[in-house]
């Protein structure tokens, strides 16, 4: 470790302004700030000041992420006939693609603009980076995933100041726009399943609805409950195991990084719409099935739930959630063209979610202005 | 002649990424670069000699009831439009559909009208108007590029993007749909408007 400080620190002249690679002077900040918690201390007045950085965070956040990645590694090998420690590797090769690319064509543009405005780079694009390849199915072409992250970094987030400032959710934002600029690559029996031929995979004639489009057409899925429920059903790459997404959820909310008012009220906003359903009769499968099956679970926990796009207020937090996970799956019922919905939902309620916190607000305002006594 | 008229529009003073008017038919015509050229020729023609015609009229009219003038002088020349190209174009003419008919409630149109025409000669108005003109069909051209070649793969309908490149061919190229829709023509005038100002400081927002 003290080497690897004393390296840091003998390079260091170089990297800042005036140096010979001076123009990477926010690249190498980025990188340093990775390897030590910088030692800065405030210079006037008391600040509570905390070691858990963003970096840190975002770490959290990756490594909440890290079962339901290496579930979906195992699950997109198991879909096409692989079994065990040969299924999670033929996965992990698989994915490796597009989290190069997520992360290559992202922190390029951040670098670049970061470089542009002489900020730092900054820590969100972790795990945004590492978000797009889960939320994408697992044969989608390379290039349209860099243009949707590329898309989504410079539309979703840059325009609107970087980090911290923007209004949807960035690895939303890229999965919307692959979405509807190559509908038909990303729709279909063709795209869930790997069509790599190595290790031994039987990729041909591998196809399928995924349990939600079976769920919209037929009203049951092929699947059992408790398949949909671990994960072994066809899908986007991290989305299918609710148990990994728990797992995840549970580390993220011990950590106090999500808030469990926002997760809570997604998953009772989903159920108690998916029981309407049922009550009036335009659905017939239970409205649990609604949470296990699709990204529910995934947008739930990883993407309803990003403090920067969600509600700030408490009460805001409960009514953004809950509207979610009703439009979630108001979506996914009543709109035959859209079988899963989360996505859209979680970005209208993005749009919806400072109106709320605004009338929380002035709510919160008027119940105090009400409680004062004029006394004459 | 005032050549400040003609060429002002183009740039510094462009009414779409400038003044802001005329977005609604800027996101409507130009999915495809026929109907965008035929739609900022039109404007350009409406423009030029609603200015000339308001320009010529502007000591006789009583100031009160001048909308309405404009109004009928305006529409006189649409209708007159929207038949050339049904006699000439009829392709493009039912492409555009009801989108040239509602030139007359183009902002641009009006808004020259009242704020030069009304005020200056006719001959500076007419110019006036063909800046105007060009500088909306400029930017018509433009986000119909864009949204041509990457939703369709084709220019003016020719094809740019070998077939041999696609998915279904057995390539790996697929058109951005996405382009076919008018959020992304919003998003490309919004880029426009972007490059634009980072060019010209002077035009910046503070």
């Amino acid at each position: 470790m003290k080497a690897l400080r004393n390296l840091v620190d003998n390079v260091k002249p170089t990297f800042t302004e005036g140096g010979k690679l001076g123009f990477l002077a926010s690249l190498f900040d980025a990188i340093e700030t990775f390897l030590f918690v910088p030692n800065t201390t405030t210079k006037k007045g008391a600040h509570v000041r905390d070691c858990n950085d963003m970096k840190r965070t975002m770490f959290f956040v990756v490594l909440a992420l890290i079962p339901a990645f290496l579930f979906g590694c195992y699950n997109t090998g198991s879909q096409v006939g692989l079994e065990g420690f040969a299924a999670l590797m033929y996965g992990l090769v698989r994915v490796l693609p597009m989290l190069a690319v997520s992360y290559v064509v992202g922190l390029g543009i951040e670098v670049i603009y970061a470089q542009i405005r002489k900020e730092e780079v900054a820590e969100g694009y972790f795990v945004t980076g590492f978000l797009i390849p889960m939320i994408m199915p697992v044969s989608t072409p390379l290039w349209m995933v860099a243009l949707g992250v590329a898309f989504a970094v410079i539309f979703g987030k840059e325009v609107f100041g970087g980090t911290g400032m923007n209004i949807f959710n960035p690895a939303l934002v890229a999965r919307a726009f692959v979405f509807f600029a190559f509908t038909p690559q990303m729709s279909g029996e063709k795209v869930w399943y790997s069509d790599w031929t190595m290790m031994g995979a039987q990729v041909d004639g591998v196809s399928g609805a995924t349990a939600l489009e079976q769920l919209a057409t037929t009203g049951q899925m092929q699947w059992s409950v408790m398949d949909a429920f671990l994960g072994f059903i066809p899908g986007s790459f991290g989305e299918t195991s609710t148990l990994c997404i728990l797992l995840g959820g549970a580390l993220l909310l011990y950590t106090g990084i999500a808030s469990w008012r926002t997760m809570l009220s997604v998953f009772v906003g989903g159920l108690a719409m998916g029981y309407l359903f049922q009550a009036v009769g335009l659905t017939e499968y239970p409205a649990y099935y609604h949470l296990l099956v699709g990204g529910f679970a995934f947008g739930a926990v990883f993407m309803a739930t990003d403090p920067v796009t969600s509600a700030q207020t408490n009460m805001g937090k409960y009514i953004v959630g809950f509207m979610t996970g009703a439009l979630a799956v108001l979506v996914r019922v009543v709109n035959p063209a859209y079988p899963e919905g989360m996505m859209l939902a979680i970005l209208f309620m993005n749009a919806l979610a400072p109106t709320v916190d605004y009338f929380v607000v002035e709510a919160n305002i008027n119940r105090r202005k009400n409680r004062v006594k004029i006394v004459k | 002649m005032n050549l400040k008229n003609l060429t002002g529009p183009l740039s510094a003073n462009n009414p779409i990424i400038v003044q802001i008017l005329g977005i609604c038919s800027a996101l409507a015509v130009t999915v495809k670069m026929e109907p965008a050229f035929v739609m900022g020729l039109s404007v350009i023609v409406v423009t030029a000699f609603a200015n000339l015609v308001m320009s010529l009229l502007r000591k006789g009219i009583p100031s009160r009831i001048r909308i309405i003038v404009q109004l009928v002088v305006i529409a006189a020349l649409v209708i007159l439009v929207d038949q050339f190209l049904k006699a000439f174009v009829y392709d493009v003419s039912k492409q555009l559909s009801v989108y040239v008919g509602l030139i007359i409630t183009n902002c641009i149109i009006m808004g020259r009208v009242e704020a030069y025409a009304l005020g200056n000669k006719p001959w500076d108005s007419f110019m006036d108007g063909v800046g105007n003109g060009l500088g909306y069909a400029a930017i018509l051209l433009i986000v119909a590029f864009f949204r041509e070649l990457f939703g369709s793969g084709t220019l003016f309908d020719i094809r740019i993007i070998p077939e041999s490149w696609y998915i279904a061919n057995g390539g790996f190229y697929s058109n951005v749909g996405i382009m076919l829709f008018p959020p992304m023509a919003l998003i490309i005038v919004g880029v426009i408007i972007w490059v634009h100002r980072s060019f010209n400081k002077d035009l910046q927002e503070k």
